[in-house]
């Protein structure tokens, strides 16, 4: 996954070539970062918070963490994709992925609470409901993000002609492509 | 006030996966990707090295609340894992999809329980 475009220099060509079109040097990664913090403050905070309020002790499924985990998988393949046919991983799409997918979602979601929950349940003698709960998590997870992808894929692209949108660019190789390219 | 430094601890591990991830993914060459995977393996065995610390001592939890819930919880993501692996899917490559995911979990599990007995120790 490619958080902000590797330093190749762009490739001549049409606009929209699959090829890095920002060289690095013109990436604000002190910018996106704060993005990031103040997302991933926005997201973990969240998570605290349900996690406090509704996770009664040791529960045998965690289910606090196993809906936080699903939601924002399936949100975030809605998010990316969305993003992704607005057009170029630039500006403001890029900010929005960065401080809303990275940032808030990613700081919403956790692997690190999921693994020890797992852990917990396989060393507490509940391995079938710990293996359980590993397996239908990944796999549960997974086919939301290929749901949210699909979903995203229904939203009609806006056509917009506005001045000032320079990033906005013919469709032509938005298929397949896409997928592999902008991510969180 | 815990809640406070849960969201600063947060947006801290968050920024900490960004800049890991846009490091890592400069210098992957595969078509895997592999900047989440290092990041929550890392966040595995340093939760796994906290609860095993914690689970020595006594006093209120909030320091672990503050790394735990929030630093390797911004840290760590669960949703950039799966959409990773949703679009290995979606490009066909359902065998890479697995290998990610199951090697993923797996590998996270081991270093969850290696940081356990470390943090124990």
């Amino acid at each position: 996954m490619e958080a902000v475009t590797p330093p190749t220099p762009p490739a001549p060509g049409p606009a929209g070539t699959p090829a890095s079109p920002v060289p690095a040097s013109r990436i604000p990664l002190v910018r996106l970062t704060a993005l990031v913090f103040v997302g991933g403050a926005v997201g973990t905070s969240a998570r605290a918070l349900l996690e406090q309020a509704f996770a009664p002790e040791a529960p045998a499924w965690p289910w606090v963490t196993f809906a936080i985990n699903l939601a924002g998988s399936f949100v975030l393949g809605v998010l990316l994709h969305v993003l992704a046919r607005a057009g170029q991983d630039t500006g403001w799409r890029r900010d929005v992925r960065v401080g809303c997918g990275t940032g808030i979602l990613g700081g919403f979601t956790t692997y690190s609470t999921f693994v020890l929950e797992v852990d917990r349940l396989l060393r507490d003698g509940q391995a079938a409901v710990g293996l359980l709960y590993a397996v239908v998590s990944v796999v549960a997870g997974i086919a939301l993000a290929v749901l949210g992808v699909r979903a995203a894929t229904q939203v009609r692209r806006p056509r917009r002609v506005g001045p000032g949108d320079r990033d906005d660019r013919d469709d032509r190789d938005d298929r397949g492509d896409r997928v592999g390219r902008v991510t969180a | 006030m815990t809640l406070l430094l849960v969201a600063v601890a947060g947006g801290a591990g968050a920024s900490a996966r960004f800049l890991l991830d846009t490091l890592v993914s400069r210098h992957n060459r595969l078509s895997v990707p592999l900047g989440t995977a290092l990041v929550n393996l890392t966040a595995c065995f340093l939760l796994g090295l906290l609860t095993g610390w914690l689970s020595t001592r006594t006093g209120d939890g909030s320091l672990g609340t503050v790394l735990g819930v929030g630093f390797l919880g911004g840290y760590s993501t669960f949703s950039t894992a799966s959409v990773e692996a949703a679009r290995l899917v979606l490009a066909g490559r359902t065998g890479a999809a697995v290998v990610h995911a199951a090697g993923m979990l797996v590998a996270s599990l081991g270093a969850a329980a290696l940081g356990l007995v470390f943090g124990a120790a």
